[in-house]
């Protein structure tokens, strides 16, 4: 008896979105897919998964040690710290402009500005810029990084559905892509979207972050959300349709089995071992149900995120 | 894929005869399609009605069972292609491949790695399933087989000589072991010796889905039940589409010839412990069965039950805990109070941190819905209210003899709506992350 055909065929396709333009020397496209991850033989998967690499413009002092490890002084300049984030494998510089603060330094729009050009001048790679998380502050740094990186193409965020308007506001005026974030639930994801596309920026300048968990502390969540938004989004629904980012570096190295080796159980191993591989697995079963922009910490996850996505994209 | 009431009543005798305990036909139709009812009852069936019937009723991929006594290992049975539409109820078993040839000592420490190994995750505990023994002579074979499961292990035979598979058979006694004689072998030729052991076989074919299901066709009309799948694998690609393809094929088409779990080696694909855990973890993620891994390092295991456990959890409800005021140590009416939300990996990292921490506490947890503490806040489950409420409904207030209650550090910014929610109390901002609480519980005992 014959196999039954088992192809689907899908209505829609993933919004293809590109960082980069201006005095970048690359530039990243990332989406366009007409399938579900790496399943070449139904559809085009018509970009890798991107790797973004975090960099903050203040040394971080919650960090692993075993990141400080890897990276040494250039944690203390992020223009250092992105040039060096570029040779170890980058596709994109996720740039947090933590500094901002009102806890963490609470530098303005000025120092913003300053660290936006040194980045760009440091690196040929396209940007992501993240404020720090508190509505004012964020506003604040946000809008100052998109006019100072105007004709750059980078990507400000997070847009959230509590503060929106002003981000993107300023990716509007300036022609950057917007990011936005919503608590992994995808009637909200879709709710912030189409709130975002109703502002009037073109759908080829949205990028959503459905929010992750990390491996044992509810991946399996945003896993189902996910492929939940991605499955819709094949099927035609236009609203949720953006490649999706996902800040896997920030949830992995939260972890007690990423940040610590004090007192935990032998079976966990070696310490290095597994923080790297909690981020690592985190990344890759993500981009099993459709990450295509991951943001990471640790050189040597990058390295095997990599080296995995080409193996994947080996049977395109 | 099952069958309506009026499909089954087409094929039931429709005489109305009561027989069954039932009115009409129809009715007892009705019965059977919500399982109500077992065909058994209607004494006038037909034998073609009865196998109809049996193979709609059979699970779309086939419960396979390996190992015995408290290791059991079932894999199969599952019903949907993605896990947001039902729980994936059988996680993958997890094997370590041992050659036969190893020494006596080398063997021994790989199956004793494997079966001492165990975990505690959120309350559960996790554990590596079994061994993949890789052929030698049928004597060192046997012996090697037998040392696996005087340990309590699932096997794998991995052996293409019938000779060498039968003395494995042998020494695995009553362990319910899986034969995988390669991905050429006849597997046909085998079916009888694994109908005379009980024991399942794996049929391969590579990577060419009709060829496998000709093959597992065969199998199973050489005598066969309990077969396993190896789609031939060729990279990692390949490790995604065939697992994609055989489960949409099973669930979504009900084609029996296909409808096996499905078994890996994720090993012979990469270069490093690493990569072999990353694509474990793929196919933990998409539809493998039983994965066989050729690296025990502990960090790897360990993130791949992890995984395992997180996958296989009925995605409708979070792990959840019970909301309510917990003991921690025994604590006394000077006690801190610490509040948190009920997802339970939430709850079980606090629990641990304080625990650790060798101080006493309060802890507080509200019911969120089985969210951790930043989703449940933006989703508006953990505010001002629903702590106030558990204040309240725990009486906690008659237990301590303060009015102190530490919010965790992401959700600082309730501090001020809790103040007014809590006339009298004060309200204090712990850490951001649990593996702060020890240094804070430190902190607020010298104050
Ligand atoms: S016993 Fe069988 S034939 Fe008689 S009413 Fe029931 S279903 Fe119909």
């Amino acid at each position: 008896m014959a196999v039954p055909e088992v192809k689907e065929k899908y209505a829609g396709r993933i919004q293809e979105v590109t960082l980069g333009a201006g005095s970048r020397g690359k530039t990243v496209a990332i989406g366009g897919e007409s399938t579900l991850p790496f399943l070449h033989f139904e559809g085009t998967v018509a970009n890798r998964p991107a790797i973004a690499i975090e960099v903050s413009d203040r040394e971080p002092d919650d960090w692993s040690p075993l990141l400080k490890e890897a990276w040494g002084d250039v944690m203390g300049d992020p223009a250092k710290w992105a040039a060096k984030a570029e040779e170890l494998g980058a596709d994109v510089i996720a740039l947090s402009l933590d500094s901002a603060h009102p806890e963490r330094g609470n530098t303005g729009a000025d120092d913003a500005r300053k660290t936006v050009r040194k980045v760009l001048e440091a690196t040929t790679l396209p940007l992501i810029v993240y404020g720090p998380g508190q509505k004012d502050k964020d506003n604040e740094v946000l809008v100052a990084a998109a006019e100072e990186a105007k004709g750059e193409r980078i990507a400000i965020g997070n847009a959230e559905e509590k503060n929106y308007r002003t981000i993107v506001a300023a990716a509007l005026a300036n022609d950057q892509v917007v990011i936005a974030k919503s608590p992994m639930d995808v009637n909200l994801a879709k709710q912030l979207n189409v709130l975002i596309g109703d502002m009037g920026i073109p759908k080829d300048r949205i990028i959503m972050d459905p929010t992750t968990g990390a491996l044992g502390y509810g991946v399996e969540y945003s896993y189902s959300v996910m492929e939940r938004v991605r499955l819709a989004a094949l099927g035609g629904d236009a609203t949720l349709q953006q490649p999706m980012v996902l800040t896997v570096g920030y949830e992995a190295w939260r972890t007690k089995e990423a940040r610590t080796n004090d007192e935990v159980p032998q079976e966990w191993g070696d310490w290095a071992q597994r923080a790297i591989l909690w981020e690592a697995n985190t990344a890759i079963t993500l981009v099993n149900t459709g990450a295509n922009l991951l943001v990471l910490r640790h050189p040597q996850s990058v390295a095997l995120v990599r080296k995995a996505i080409d193996r994947l994209m080996a049977g395109a | 894929m099952a069958l309506s009431g009026i499909q089954i009543y087409k094929v039931l005798p429709q005489t109305n005869c009561k027989e069954c305990g039932v009115a009409t036909c129809l009715a007892f139709a009705m019965k059977l399609a919500a399982r109500q009812a077992e065909l058994s009852a209607c004494p006038y069936v037909s034998d073609e009605a009865k196998a109809m019937l049996d193979t709609a009723a059979a699970p779309p991929i086939r419960l396979i069972t390996l190992g015995a006594g408290d290791r059991k290992l079932e894999v199969g049975n599952e019903t949907v292609v993605y896990r947001h539409e039902k729980t994936f109820v059988h996680q993958p078993g997890l094997f370590l491949r041992l050659p036969a040839s190893l020494s006596d000592a080398d063997f021994a420490a790989g199956v004793d790695k494997v079966a001492g190994y165990t975990v505690e995750r959120v309350g559960q505990m996790l554990r590596t399933d079994g061994v993949a023994i890789e052929g030698a002579s049928a004597d060192a074979f046997a012996a090697r087989v037998k040392q696996a499961v005087d340990k309590g292990l699932a096997v794998i035979l991995l052996a293409s000589d019938p000779a060498v598979i039968e003395a494995g058979l042998a020494a695995a006694g009553n362990t319910k072991p899986l034969i995988y004689a390669g991905a050429g072998a006849d597997s046909a030729a085998l079916a009888p010796l694994a109908k005379k052991y009980s024991a399942s076989l794996t049929v391969g074919a590579a990577g060419d889905l009709e060829a496998l299901a000709a093959a597992t066709e065969k199998a199973v009309a050489a005598g066969a039940e309990d077969l396993v799948l190896d789609p031939g694998m060729t990279g990692w690609a390949d490790a995604l589409a065939l697992p994609a393809q055989l489960r949409r094929a099973a669930i979504k088409k009900n084609f029996k010839q296909l409808g096996y779990p499905i078994i890996a080696f994720p090993g012979s694909l990469s270069d490093s412990a690493e990569e072999e855990a990353m694509l474990a973890s793929l196919l933990i993620g998409k539809y493998a069965g039983l994965i066989v891994l050729d690296r025990f390092d502990q960090a790897v295991v360990y993130s791949l039950l992890a995984l395992r456990q997180n996958i296989y959890t009925d995605p409708q409800k979070p792990i959840q805990v019970s909301p309510g005021l917990y003991e921690i140590g025994e604590p006394e009416p000077g006690s801190p109070l610490l509040v948190t939300t009920n997802f339970s990996l939430t709850y079980f990292s606090v629990a641990g941190e304080v625990e650790g921490s060798g101080r006493k506490a309060w802890l507080l947890v509200a019911d969120s819905e089985g969210l951790s503490v930043l989703t449940a806040w933006a989703a508006g489950k953990f505010d001002a209210e629903a702590i106030a409420k558990a204040v309240k409904t725990t009486g906690v207030a008659e237990k301590i003899n303060h009015k102190s209650i530490v919010l965790p550090g992401a959700v600082a910014g309730l501090s001020g709506e809790l103040e007014e929610e809590l006339p009298g109390w004060k309200v204090l901002v712990g850490p951001r992350e649990s593996i702060g609480i020890p240094s804070y519980l430190k902190l607020l005992a010298s104050q």
